[in-house]
Formats: structure tokens, C-alpha cells, sequence
């Protein structure tokens, strides 16, 4: 009862099939129960027992943070549902497809009494192996959703070529390198892939490092540890794209930092950039502490802590990563730089 | 100090769920809980009515005689002291958000965005709110429904065809009370304020402080005094003079280390009911906050959730969010 209700985000362009995704995991044989959130409430059959219509409301916090929206009906039926927490274990939220992930994930962090019941597992966002392409370039939404997922499900591959998929690959690692990426027809990927994921858990930022083009079936992270963040794509040799206005920057310091210099430099960065900065995750070394201090952040809003200990034999590097609009890198490796201890 | 205590006229019983409101429907205590029943707290004759079965009661009002119970299901049911039900609406696939009924039997619900009003003749108004609606109540003369949505609160006479008057202040308005004379309405905030505006000229003003958002508000009997939740103490703001609790300090009453959930102020005498996140329930007189204990905070207690006196005064009936219910008589 004590533990928070799992909550996956399915976010998606129209028509990149998110609710065959959601029915998907409804029918697999998992002894789980959920409560759905939906918003294109009816149009599709959705088989299960607990299916709750939103509206989809976002509102601006008076709290001082000029980009902190928050869902107002999630606040409001996460309120409701909890009075039937036996009834569910895990909550599956879709939104629709002209969605901004941001309001959901701020909702978790900015409302005190949905953060103390539940919290989000992942963003999971299903783009259109056919059409993703083509969106990005006409749709902000979709961009937005991209940048902000903790995994990708590139459906409908069956419709592309191979040279096509590969465009639309580069394109997506151009803006989020980090997301788990999965190629499926009809959305068909494990469970394991969508739920369970803890993405947002502060305990469970093992490490950062991209996910590369062409590579993840055999990936197993025992690659080397010590190539250049910056350039890890031309490394590889694979076709690179520079996305204009949705960017990654992504920073190491092969040693500690000074925790009087990084805490107050991420802090004012975050407030005076917070509206371009979509995710954010670090895990960094501070000088004498012997364990890890991992942040991860949404816009404005930072969670941070400090995590286990470093092992014996780990190399203490001091890493972070931004995903955001119009990134300004110079900047932000200037400052990150006059960190290190 | 010793503290007094009325904890040994206290008969303690078990409501087998969360309670959601509390009332007395006459003279019988009542409690709307979460597992969709109107438990009769008769202490050893309790009578348990299916007022929504298997659904979860989200708003409950309780009016002359009647527990109207708003749930999960859709539907809004009265339910009488002798254990009838009427279905009054059924809302089909929906959520029922927000509730308020008045002595001439006119009840109003939400869902969504839609605001229904009907009248004691069974005429249904609607209004179609300009967002989600969290918090309804009657203002006190005329037939009109203040609402609480974003953005503000609006006042609306379902029968009349013009638009509602808007009170305007930016951000998520939860709860909404209106004051017993009419002059005033008041909302409660998703940021930990309250929002209050004197209706006659729409003089607006902010209460904050609140380290969590108030969910239980409650007019002292001559309307002076507005008991709020949703800090360590009682928040109690003066309402008495014609510009209301502006520039004025507000009342502390039971300061402890765990939060106010649910407050009730006595029909009359200024006295208040206020139970605690912990599960304790304590008296507290006006202005002088003399405290007489009624619950003492048992080990992992769960918050009072709801508290109603008899019109009398002279019992008090709560609830609590883990099923624990108790009765206190007043002595003589």
C-alpha cells in the first residue's frame, strides 16, 4: 500500500498507434491490473474494467516558475483513483496526440499530494516509422515527444525500407540519444520494455550514455567508457544529423566536481534556461563524498540526491546531460567546466 | 497544562471504510464512505445502504434530511433516513466532482466541465463551466450556484438566461464557500491559498501560507468566523467587518506537529471541530483557544476525513480516511 502507483506515460503523433500499443499491454498475460487514463475517450474500444476519460486541462502554477504547467484533471482523477488503490496496481496514462509530455511530468513533481501517491515509470512515446520523418519537420508536438521519452516504439516498420528506417533513426538519436529505441510492427515489444522501467527513480540512473544508431540489438554496454561524448555519432561512422531546434548536450569531467561551485551554477541554469530545457540528468562526483549525486530535472523542476557509492575500481567522472530547444552548448560547457573540483 | 478531555463520551465504531462526509440526517448520525455505502451510525444498531455499489463516493452533501452522495459510478443518489434511495442523476461513463444541496431540496452536481442545477421540483439547469469544476455551493438567498473552476469562480442563477458573473484570479480554484450573510466567497487553491471576494464589488484578496492545499472549510454559526485546514493549527480568518480578513492576521487554534484535514464549526457556540492528518480531534473555543481533546492520535493513525455536529450541538460524528469512526456526546 505504502509503495507509489507505477504511472507510464504513452504519448505518440495521431495515428502512430498508441492505442494499439495500450491494448496491447492490456491483453498480455501479466496478472497486472490498471487504470487507464484516456482522452480520445470512446473512439477505440479499450478492454479493460477501469478506463477514465480526462480533459486534458494544463494550467499554469503560481509558483514563480514561469514554464511549470501542470494537468489539472490528472490531479484531480489521480485524487479519485487512489480511493480504489486496491483495485489497480500500475496506471497507463495516454494523451493525445497534439500533447506536450511536459504538464504530465511537472504534475508528477509540482503536486505534493499525486507525487506522495504515485510516479511516473517512463515516457513512452510511439512514432510512425512512415511519417515521424515528416512530422518532425511540421509538428512541434512531435518533436516534444521525442525529445522527452525514456523509450521509443518506431511502429509500422513493415512500411518503410531499410535506408528509410535508418533516416528516420538518425533523425530521432538526433534529437534524443538516450532513449531505449524499438522497432516493431503492430507495436509488438515485451512488456518489459514499456513498464517497469523506473525511469524517473533518482536510485536507478545507472549511467549516461547514448544508445547508438544500428547498434542497440547487439548493444550490451561493455563498450569502452572513454570516447568523446560530443562526437560519440561521427565515432561511429554513421550518417549524424543536426536537429535545428531540439538538440542534446551532453558533458563529462574526467574527474571530481566542487559541489559549492556545480549545485548553485545547475540550480541558476535551470531557473534562467528552464524553459528550453526539457529533460536533464547527471550523475556526478563531488569532491570527499564517497557516494554518487545523481539530478535528473523537467523544465524547471530538479530532484536531486545523493545515490550508492562509488564502487571500487569505478572511474569517478562527473557526467550530465540536456535535452532541450536551442541549447545554448557553448555556454553550458563554459559553466559545467568551471565546476570541476 | 492538563489538558481537558471529553475522550470518555466518545463511543468509538468501526465504518468498515474511508468516510468521505459525515452528517446527521435528523437525528441520525450518518457517514457517505468511500466504498460507496451511507453507513446509519446507530452505535450497536449501525445500517448500511448501497447507495453505489461498487463505486467510490467522491462528494456528498447532507440537507434536510437527505445524504445526496455523488460517486464514481455516474450517479447522484439521495438517501433518506430511513434508508430509501432516490437516483436523482446518472451521469453515464463520468465522474461526479463536486456536490452542493440547500434545504428547498435543489441540488447541483458537476462533471467536467458541466455543471447541472435542479430544483426542488425536479427542473435541471445546466451550465457549461469554461473548465474542470472542482468545488459547488448555494449561495445563501436567491436560487444561485457559486462554481469553482480555473481561473476564478463564477456565480450563476440557473434560471435566468444571463451569463454567470465571473471572479477572476489566475491558477486551479478546488473547494468554494460561500459565506453565511452572501457577502463573501472563498476558494481554496492547487498553490496553498485561499482566494476570497466580496461579491458586491468584486474586491478580491489572497490568503496564503498554507503549507498544503485546504480541503475542509467551515462558517463559524454567525458567519464571522471561516475555520480553514491545511496547516498545523486551525486557520480561522475574521469575516466580520465589511472588508473582510483583509490587513488582518488570522486565528491559530490546536498548533501540533501533523496538519489539520477536516474542521467543523458548532451550530452554536464558537467552538470548532478539528481533526488532525494523525487521526486527533481536538475542540477549540473562540478567541481564546481553550482545547478540550476528543480523539487522542492512536499509533499509525490515518486522517480524520469528515465531522458533522447534530443541530443541536450536542453530539459530534467523524470519520476517518482508515474506517475508524466514533460518536462524542456533550455532557449536559
Amino acid at each position: 500500500m505504502d509503495e507509489k502507483i507505477p504511472v507510464t506515460v504513452l504519448t505518440g503523433y495521431l495515428g502512430a498507434g498508441k492505442t494499439t500499443l495500450l491494448n496491447r499491454i492490456l491483453t498480455e498475460d501479466h496478472g497486472r491490473k490498471f487504470a487507464v487514463i484516456v482522452n480520445e475517450f470512446g473512439e477505440i474500444g479499450i478492454d479493460n474494467d477501469l478506463v477514465v476519460g480526462a480533459d486534458e486541462e494544463v494550467f499554469e502554477m503560481n509558483n514563480g516558475c514561469i514554464c511549470c504547467t501542470v494537468r489539472g484533471d490528472l490531479i484531480r482523477i489521480i485524487e479519485g483513483l487512489l480511493k480504489r488503490r486496491s483495485k489497480f496496481d500500475a496506471i497507463l496514462l495516454e494523451t493525445t496526440g497534439l500533447a506536450d509530455p511536459a504538464p504530465v511530468a511537472q504534475t508528477f513533481f509540482a503536486d505534493a499530494d499525486v507525487r506522495s501517491a504515485a510516479r511516473i515509470d517512463a515516457v513512452v512515446t510511439v512514432a510512425d516509422a512512415k511519417w515521424l520523418g515528416e512530422r518532425l519537420k511540421d509538428a512541434p508536438e512531435a518533436k516534444s515527444q521525442i525529445a522527452f521519452a525514456d523509450a521509443i516504439i518506431l511502429n509500422k516498420i513493415d512500411l518503410v525500407g531499410a535506408d528509410e528506417l535508418r533516416e528516420v533513426e538518425a533523425r530521432i538519436r538526433a534529437i534524443n540519444p538516450y532513449a531505449k529505441l524499438h522497432k516493431t510492427q503492430n507495436c509488438a515489444v515485451p512488456l518489459d520494455a514499456v513498464l517497469g522501467r523506473n525511469a524517473f527513480d533518482l536510485q536507478r540512473i545507472l549511467e549516461i550514455e547514448p544508445e547508438f544508431l544500428d547498434a542497440e540489438d547487439s548493444h550490451d554496454h561493455e563498450h569502452e567508457h572513454d570516447h568523446h561524448h560530443a562526437h560519440h555519432h561521427e565515432t561511429h561512422g554513421l550518417k549524424h544529423y543536426h536537429d535545428e531546434d531540439m538538440q542534446s548536450v551532453a558533458l563529462s569531467i574526467e574527474g571530481d566536481v566542487d559541489p559549492d561551485k556545480f549545485v548553485p551554477w545547475l540550480q541558476e541554469f535551470v531557473q534562467r534556461e528552464g524553459a528550453s530545457i526539457l529533460r536533464a540528468k547527471g550523475i556526478l562526483a563531488f569532491k570527499g563524498e564517497p557516494k554518487r549525486f545523481v539530478f535528473q530535472s523537467v523544465h524547471m523542476l530538479l530532484d536531486a540526491d545523493l545515490q550508492r557509492e562509488w564502487k571500487a575500481g569505478e572511474k569517478r567522472v562527473s557526467r550530465l546531460v540536456f535535452i532541450g530547444r536551442n541549447l545554448k552548448e557553448g555556454e553550458i560547457a563554459r559553466g559545467f567546466m568551471s565546476c570541476a573540483a | 497544562m492538563a489538558a481537558a478531555s471529553l475522550t470518555a463520551n466518545v463511543t468509538a465504531f468501526d465504518a468498515g471504510a474511508p468516510a468521505a462526509a459525515a452528517a446527521f440526517l435528523g437525528q441520525v448520525p450518518a457517514l457517505a464512505l468511500e466504498d460507496g455505502s451511507v453507513l446509519f451510525a446507530m452505535p450497536g444498531a449501525g445500517r448500511r445502504v448501497a447507495a453505489h455499489p461498487d463505486a467510490v463516493i467522491l462528494a456528498a452533501a447532507a440537507v434536510a434530511g437527505r445524504f445526496i452522495t455523488g460517486a464514481d459510478d455516474g450517479r447522484v443518489v439521495a438517501v433518506s433516513q430511513d434508508g430509501t434511495t432516490q437516483e436523482i442523476a446518472n451521469e453515464k461513463g463520468k465522474w461526479i466532482d463536486a456536490l452542493a444541496a440547500r434545504e428547498d431540496g435543489a441540488i447541483a452536481w458537476s462533471c467536467g466541465k458541466t455543471v447541472r442545477a435542479r430544483d426542488h421540483e425536479g427542473t435541471i439547469k445546466n451550465f457549461a463551466a469554461p473548465s474542470s469544476v472542482r468545488g459547488l455551493a448555494f449561495m445563501p438567498k436567491g436560487y444561485r450556484l457559486a462554481i469553482a473552476h480555473y481561473d476564478g469562480a463564477s456565480l450563476w442563477y440557473p434560471n435566468a438566461a444571463a451569463p454567470p458573473d465571473v471572479f477572476k484570479w489566475k491558477g486551479s480554484h478546488l473547494s468554494i464557500a460561500v459565506s453565511p450573510d452572501g457577502r463573501f466567497i472563498v476558494t481554496s487553491m492547487q498553490e496553498n491559498t485561499l482566494h476570497a471576494w466580496r461579491v458586491a464589488d468584486k474586491k478580491d484578496m489572497r490568503m496564503s501560507g498554507y503549507p498544503a492545499k485546504t480541503r475542509s472549510l467551515s462558517w463559524s454559526f454567525d458567519g464571522h468566523w471561516l475555520a480553514t485546514s491545511g496547516a498545523d493549527a486551525a486557520i480561522i480568518w475574521p469575516f466580520k467587518d465589511k472588508e473582510g480578513p483583509i490587513n488582518k492576521a488570522p486565528l491559530e487554534c490546536g498548533v501540533r506537529q501533523a496538519q489539520v484535514t477536516c474542521v467543523a464549526f458548532h451550530p452554536r457556540a464558537l467552538v470548532l471541530a478539528q481533526g488532525y492528518e494523525d487521526g486527533f480531534l481536538l475542540l477549540c473555543r473562540i478567541p481564546d483557544g481553550a482545547e478540550i481533546l476528543v480523539r487522542a492520535a492512536p499509533e499509525a493513525g490515518r486522517p480524520i476525513s469528515a465531522l458533522a455536529w447534530d443541530a443541536a450541538g450536542k453530539r459530534l460524528l467523524f470519520g476517518t480516511a482508515d474506517g475508524a469512526a466514533g460518536l462524542l456526546d456533550m455532557p449536559a
